[in-house]
C-alpha cells in the first residue's frame, strides 16, 4: 500500500498521521522545531520568510480555538498569508460537501490546508483529492489522528528527557475516543520508546489496542509505577452519557492524576496534557500546576513544531 | 424461437451435469440436451465452443433502487447490469422509498420489471410497515401481489415481541422470513469491524456480538415458531458456527453471504477506502476464512451480490459519512469463479451457490437446465479477463472495492425465457 503522506521521493507531502511516518522525518521535524524555538518565543526577530507568498487555509469543521490559533501563529511567523475558516458542522447541512468546500478554496490558490474534521479519514480524503502541489496537514480527524499534537509531545519529551530509547511512558484516560492517544502511541513506538502503557477502564479502551504496541493497565498505581512520562488525555463530558462511565467523580477517584499517585512514578517524571484540561476530573490542580507539569511549555513548543511541519512541507 | 447452443461445456449443478453437449431451446424452455429433438430447426445457433453454458444466476439480494432512489439507479440500468452479469433472476430487498409494504408498490415493481423483459424480479416484502418494526404488513396480500418472502432489509427490529409475532404469522402461511442479524444497540453508529483496523483508523466499531446476539435470538424464535428462516449476509466466524450448530440440530434454515465478504476483510479498508464501507462490515481475515469454510460445508447455502448502487457523491465523503454498499450484479459471477479457483472447488459446486441453491431458498423452480425447465441460461467465457472500471459497468453504481482489479470470467450470452437478452 502506498503511504499517502510521502511523495515518490520519500519526502513528506502531507502530514496525516504519525502512523507510517518514518523516524527520519519525525527527527527532522523535531530538529527543525529546535531551530524555530527562538523564533517562536524568546528571540526578538519573530518572523522568518520561509513561507513568504504562500497561502495557508485553516479549515476547521470542528470547533477549536487553541489548535487553530497555534497553527495561525506558526504560519504567520513563517510569513505566510493565513485564512481561517470555521465551517462547523452547519455548512454540510447547507448542501456543500467537504470536497466542494476544498475545491472552492483551491480555486483561491491555497498552498496548504490545515484541516480539522469530526470524521476519521477526512484529511486523507482531502489529500487524495487536491492537486499535487497542495499540502494537507491533519489538525485532528475524528478519533483517528492528531499528528502535530503528538509531534509536539515528542518534542517536549526530548526536551526534558533527551533520549527515547530508555523511557517508560504512560498514556492515561479515554484512549477509545482519542486521536491524540493514537498519534502519541505511533510516534512513541516509531522513536523507539521500549515501553508504552495505556491506563484506562475497559470502557475507554479500543479493541485490540495492545496490537498497537502498548501494554494495558486498568489500575493507576500499577500503570504509573516507575514511568518517566505521564501523558494525560482529556475526558469529554459526554462520556458520562453513553454508559461508559458512571460519573466524573468516580472517574477522578479511580483515574484522576493526584500527587499521591504521581509519587509512584519516577521522581523526575514529567506530566503532560494536550489541553484543555478538566481540573478535578482527569487531573488534580496541584499536579497540573506542580513542579513536574510541563503542560504550558507544551503549548510554546507546539508553535515551533507546527512551524517545522509547515516549513518542511512548503518551505523554500 | 428455437435456439441451438452448440459445443458448450454444460454445467448444471442441480442435475450434476458437467459435459460438453448441445442445448436445444424452444418456446422458452430447454427442450433437449445432447442431440436435437426430431424436427428441430434452429432459428439461431450460438457457438459456445470454449464457453460454459450454465443456468442463469439467481441473486438473493440486489437493490434496484426503485421506487424512491432513482437518482442512484433505475430498473432499466440495474436490470441491464443484471443480465450483463448473467443474472436471470433476482430478489430485491424491501428498503425502497416507500418500503415494499403495499401490494400496489409490489405490483408496480413487478409490472415495470416485466415490461423491461430482462431478469425476473422477485420482490421481498417488508416484514413490518415502513420497516419500522412495529406493525405487521399484509403479508398474504403482498404474496398475492408477487412477494416471495418477507424481510426487514437493514432496518432494525428492536422489539423482540414484534419479531416473534411476525415469524409466527409468516409461519402460519409458510412464508419465508429473511433476516440480517444485527443488534441495533450494539451496532449503533458503527461503521467497521471491531478489531485492530478500526482501532488504528479510529472508526466507530461494530462488535461481532452485535451479529451473534441477534442471530441467537432469531434461531431461538425460529425453533419456537417453526418459521422458514433465511439468514442474510453473515459476516463473522462465530455466526457461521451458530448456523452450523443449528443446522446440525435439525433446524430448517438457510443462509447467504455476500460475494464481497467471501473475498475481503477489514484490512482492505486501507486508508479509509469508502468503497469498503459495507453492511455488514468487512470483518477480519479469520472471519472471511470461516465464511469460506461455511460455504464449503454447506452451513452457508448461497452467495449473493448484495448489490447496492451508490452515487459517487455519496462515496466521496469521510469513511463513516459515506453511504454504505457496493455495486455487485456484474461481479457476482467472476467473484464466484475466483472463489472456486482459490478454494480448489469444481465449477459445478461453486455455481450451485449462485444457481440451484438460491432457487431453492426462493422456493422457485429455476436454477437448472433440466429438459422442460424455463430456459434461463448464462453462457460465459471462464478464461476471459476484464478490468473492473466505471466504464465497464452497466450499473449506475460504480462503487466497488474491486475497482481497478482484474476479473476472470465474462458473460457472452444471457437468455431469459429462451430469449437472448444480453450478448457481450
Amino acid at each position: 500500500m502506498n503511504n499517502p503522506q510521502l511523495n515518490k521521493h520519500g519526502e513528506l507531502q502531507h502530514l496525516l498521521s504519525t502512523e507510517g511516518l518514518p523516524a527520519r522525518i519525525v527527527r527532522d521535524i523535531l530538529d527543525r522545531a529546535e531551530g524555530f524555538l527562538g523564533v517562536a518565543g524568546e528571540r526578538e526577530i519573530r518572523k522568518v520568510p520561509l513561507l513568504h507568498g504562500k497561502s495557508v487555509f485553516n479549515i476547521f469543521f470542528e470547533n477549536s480555538t487553541r489548535t487553530r490559533t497555534t497553527f495561525e501563529i506558526a504560519a504567520k511567523r513563517l510569513s505566510a498569508d493565513v485564512v481561517n475558516l470555521n465551517i462547523g458542522s452547519s455548512s454540510t447541512s447547507k448542501g456543500e460537501t467537504l470536497l466542494d468546500t476544498v475545491d472552492n478554496l483551491c480555486a483561491m490558490h491555497a498552498d496548504m490546508f490545515v484541516v480539522r474534521h469530526s470524521s476519521s479519514g477526512a484529511a486523507h480524503l482531502i489529500a487524495r483529492h487536491v492537486a499535487p502541489d497542495i499540502h494537507v496537514v491533519n489538525a485532528g480527524d475524528g478519533r483517528h489522528a492528531h499528528p502535530t499534537q503528538a509531534l509536539l509531545d515528542m518534542f517536549t519529551i526530548r526536551h526534558y528527557k533527551k533520549e527515547f530509547h530508555n523511557l517508560r511512558v504512560a498514556i492515561v484516560g479515554d484512549v477509545l475516543h482519542s486521536r491524540v492517544a493514537r498519534s502519541q502511541i505511533h510516534a512513541l513506538t516509531t522513536l523507539g520508546v521500549p515501553e508504552v502503557r495505556v491506563i484506562a477502564p475497559k470502557t475507554l479502551l479500543p479493541t485490540a489496542v495492545e496490537n498497537l504496541g502498548v501494554q494495558v493497565y486498568h489500575d493507576m498505581e500499577q500503570g504509573l509505577k516507575d514511568v518517566d512520562v505521564v501523558m494525560m488525555l482529556r475526558l469529554q463530558n459526554e462520556r458520562m452519557q453513553g454508559a461508559l462511565l458512571p460519573s466524573a467523580q468516580e472517574y477522578f477517584k479511580k483515574y484522576g492524576l493526584t500527587q499521591e499517585r504521581l509519587a509512584v512514578a519516577k521522581s523526575d517524571a514529567i506530566v503532560m496534557h494536550p489541553g484543555p484540561m478538566n481540573r478535578g476530573v482527569e487531573i488534580d490542580s496541584s499536579v497540573a500546576d506542580g513542579a513536574q507539569s510541563v503542560i504550558l511549555p507544551q503549548v510554546t513548543f507546539g508553535i515551533a513544531v507546527r512551524m517545522a511541519v509547515m516549513s518542511l512541507l512548503a518551505g523554500k | 424461437m428455437n435456439i441451438h447452443i452448440k459445443n458448450g461445456r454444460v454445467i448444471d449443478p442441480k442435475n450434476q451435469i458437467d459435459a460438453v453437449q448441445d442445448v436445444f431451446i424452444g418456446s422458452g424452455r430447454v427442450i433437449a440436451l445432447g442431440s436435437a429433438p426430431a424436427g428441430f430447426v434452429a432459428d439461431r445457433v450460438i457457438d459456445a465452443s470454449g464457453l460454459v453454458v450454465a443456468p442463469g444466476l439467481i441473486d438473493l439480494a440486489a437493490r434496484l433502487r426503485e421506487p424512491g432512489y432513482e437518482y442512484r439507479a433505475t430498473l432499466e440500468s440495474e436490470l441491464d447490469a443484471a443480465v450483463a452479469g448473467g443474472i436471470t433472476a433476482l430478489a430485491c430487498p424491501p428498503d425502497t422509498d416507500p418500503a415494499l409494504d403495499e401490494p400496489g408498490l409490489v405490483e408496480m415493481l413487478k409490472h415495470r420489471a416485466m415490461m423491461l423483459n430482462q431478469s425476473r424480479v422477485y420482490p421481498v416484502g417488508a416484514l413490518t410497515t415502513a420497516l419500522k418494526g412495529a406493525e405487521l404488513t399484509e403479508m398474504a396480500e403482498l404474496v398475492d401481489a408477487g412477494c416471495v418472502a418477507f424481510s426487514q432489509a437493514d432496518a432494525p427490529l428492536t422489539d423482540t415481541r414484534v419479531l416473534l409475532r411476525a415469524m409466527q404469522y409468516a409461519a402460519t402461511f409458510g412464508y419465508g422470513v429473511w433476516l440480517r442479524p444485527q443488534d441495533s444497540f450494539l451496532a449503533k453508529n458503527g461503521v467497521a469491524h471491531d478489531g485492530e483496523v478500526a482501532t488504528r483508523l479510529g472508526l466507530p466499531a461494530i462488535p461481532v456480538c452485535a451479529e451473534t446476539i441477534a442471530l441467537s435470538t432469531m434461531l431461538q424464535l425460529a425453533r419456537e415458531t417453526g418459521a422458514r428462516l433465511h439468514i442474510c449476509r453473515l459476516s463473522s466466524a462465530e455466526s457461521v458456527e451458530l448456523v452450523r450448530a443449528a443446522k446440525r440440530q435439525g433446524l430448517a434454515l438457510t443462509c447467504d453471504v455476500s460475494a464481497n465478504h467471501v473475498h475481503l476483510s477489514d484490512r482492505d479498508i486501507g486508508f479509509f477506502d469508502s468503497n469498503c464501507h459495507l453492511v455488514p462490515p468487512l470483518r477480519s481475515l479469520r472471519d472471511r476464512d470461516a465464511l469460506r469454510a461455511g460455504l464449503l460445508d454447506g452451513s452457508i447455502d448461497a452467495i449473493c451480490s448484495d448489490h447496492t448502487p451508490v452515487d459517487d457523491d455519496a462515496k466521496l465523503l469521510p469513511f463513516a459519512e459515506a453511504e454504505a454498499g457496493a455495486t455487485g450484479l456484474e461481479l457476482l459471477l467472476p467473484l464466484t469463479l475466483k472463489w472456486a479457483e482459490q478454494a480448489r472447488l469444481s465449477l459445478s459446486d461453486a455455481l450451485a451457490k449462485v444457481t440451484a441453491e438460491p432457487a431453492r431458498i426462493l422456493g422457485q423452480n429455476g436454477g437448472h437446465l433440466s429438459v422442460g425447465a424455463v430456459a434461463d441460461v448464462c453462457v460465459f467465457d471462464p478464461a476471459s479477463y476484464w478490468k473492473v472500471e466505471a466504464a465497464a459497468l452497466k450499473s449506475q453504481g460504480k462503487n466497488t472495492p474491486f475497482l481497478g482489479l482484474e476479473m476472470q470470467g465474462r458473460v457472452r450470452y444471457t437468455l431469459v425465457d429462451g430469449q437472448v437478452v444480453y450478448q457481450g
